[in-house]
């Protein structure tokens, strides 16, 4: 299974304390994410990766707190049920 | 149209017609003092028109006619033609305005710093906006927040103030002098009275304010003031605005940069002398 971000540009990011406020420029549609939702779209962008390189692109950045790979997969469905991340 | 009237209200110019000639004359005397659209050139027209013709004479209606309709809309009977102009006003702000992110909101104005305040009908915005300008404060408008995106700047739109049922004897005991429309009994809503907006109101309506304090008052519950985080006034106040998704990129932009720069506290309040004070607390505390 392969994740593609958004493009580099697509997305506009404004931090709202524990959450993110998202504009998604192609929809059009704001998205209110907590973490680890910004995180995972700010290593996806403009990339397309498996879930091993999301991982190891993720632990490179951040400490990764109970972050499992079983948690990585429902996040990134979620993301992709609303047209952030594109999953095959 | 018979019977016309043109008015600017802040930023936005409206052309109302009539083929009647009692709510246009309703109009001009709540609106009186209101400047004529710059060279006559309207944002939004507005139709009040008999359903059919001989609706007219045997069972007076009007309905709502203009650059954007509701489909299906019923008509209001003819005694109630000022409400429905005041109506379609909204309707054509609500679905043709984006020069401004619109928030439904009432706003004072205190040292040139704005009080915005949202929330459901029946919150008590209107009233605890009337109360606050019997009090001094500026109306700046009590159905639209008109948020500029390039500023940030909250524009006034001061119409007059659309009151329901109890909170028209309230208002008239804080506010002695004030002035009022016609009592429009049996509506949708209940019994609606509009109160004049007060002359400093339109007299300085070019005249912008800085948010300072969004609120989101309810009334009728036990006093409570809570503190709302950013995340969540954004939330409350995409819901709160007419024209945030159709403003865009613009609109993210303007709602964001209002909830990082502007506190936001949710006032539960049993009364207006409650909820007066609690407003004047929270603003102290700026």
């Amino acid at each position: 299974m392969r994740y593609r971000g958004p493009a580099v540009g697509a997305l506009l990011h404004e931090p709202l304390d524990l959450f993110t406020a998202v504009f998604h420029r192609p929809s059009g549609a704001t998205h209110l994410l907590a973490e680890p939702a910004p995180q995972i779209l700010a290593a996806l962008t403009g990339k397309a990766m498996d879930l091993d390189a999301l991982m190891a692109a993720l632990a490179a950045d951040h400490e990764l707190v109970g972050a499992t790979r079983a948690v990585l997969v429902e996040r990134l469905a979620e993301l992709g049920e609303a047209g952030l991340v594109e999953v095959r | 149209m018979r019977h016309r009237i043109g008015l600017r209200v802040g930023p936005v110019s409206f052309r109302i017609g009539s083929d009647r000639q009692a709510p246009i004359e309703q109009l001009r005397a709540l609106y009186a003092g209101y400047p004529a659209p710059d060279r006559d050139i309207a944002d939004h027209n507005v139709r009040l028109e008999a359903p059919r013709p001989w609706r007219r004479w045997l069972r007076p209606q009007v309905r709502v006619a203009g650059d954007f309709e509701l489909p299906g809309a019923m008509p209001l009977p003819a005694r109630h033609a000022l409400l429905a102009a005041e109506m379609a006003m909204n309707l054509q702000m609500a679905l043709g305005h984006r020069r401004h992110l619109l928030l439904h909101a009432a706003t004072v104005e205190r040292g040139g710093r704005a009080l915005v305040m949202t929330g459901e009908s029946g919150a008590g915005k209107s009233t605890l906006a009337a109360l606050l300008a019997a009090r001094g404060w500026r109306l700046m408008g009590d159905e639209f927040a008109l948020i500029a995106p390039d500023t940030g700047l909250a524009h006034a739109f001061p119409r007059p103030v659309s009151l329901k049922n109890e909170s028209v004897a309230a208002v008239r005991a804080a506010w002695p002098e004030a002035r009022f429309g016609p009592e429009l009994a049996g509506t949708p809503k209940g019994t609606i009275r509009h109160l004049v907006a007060p002359a400093d109101a339109v007299l300085r309506m070019d005249e912008p304010a800085r948010p300072a304090l969004i609120l989101f008052p309810r009334f009728g519950a036990a006093p409570e003031i809570r503190s709302v985080s950013p995340a969540e006034a954004f939330v409350r106040l995409t819901e709160a605005s007419t024209n945030y998704v159709a403003m865009g990129e613009r609109g993210f932009q303007a709602l964001t940069r209002l909830v990082r720069e502007v506190p936001a506290v949710a006032l539960d309040y049993p009364d207006g002398a409650a909820g007066l004070a609690a407003v004047e607390r929270c603003w102290a505390e700026l």
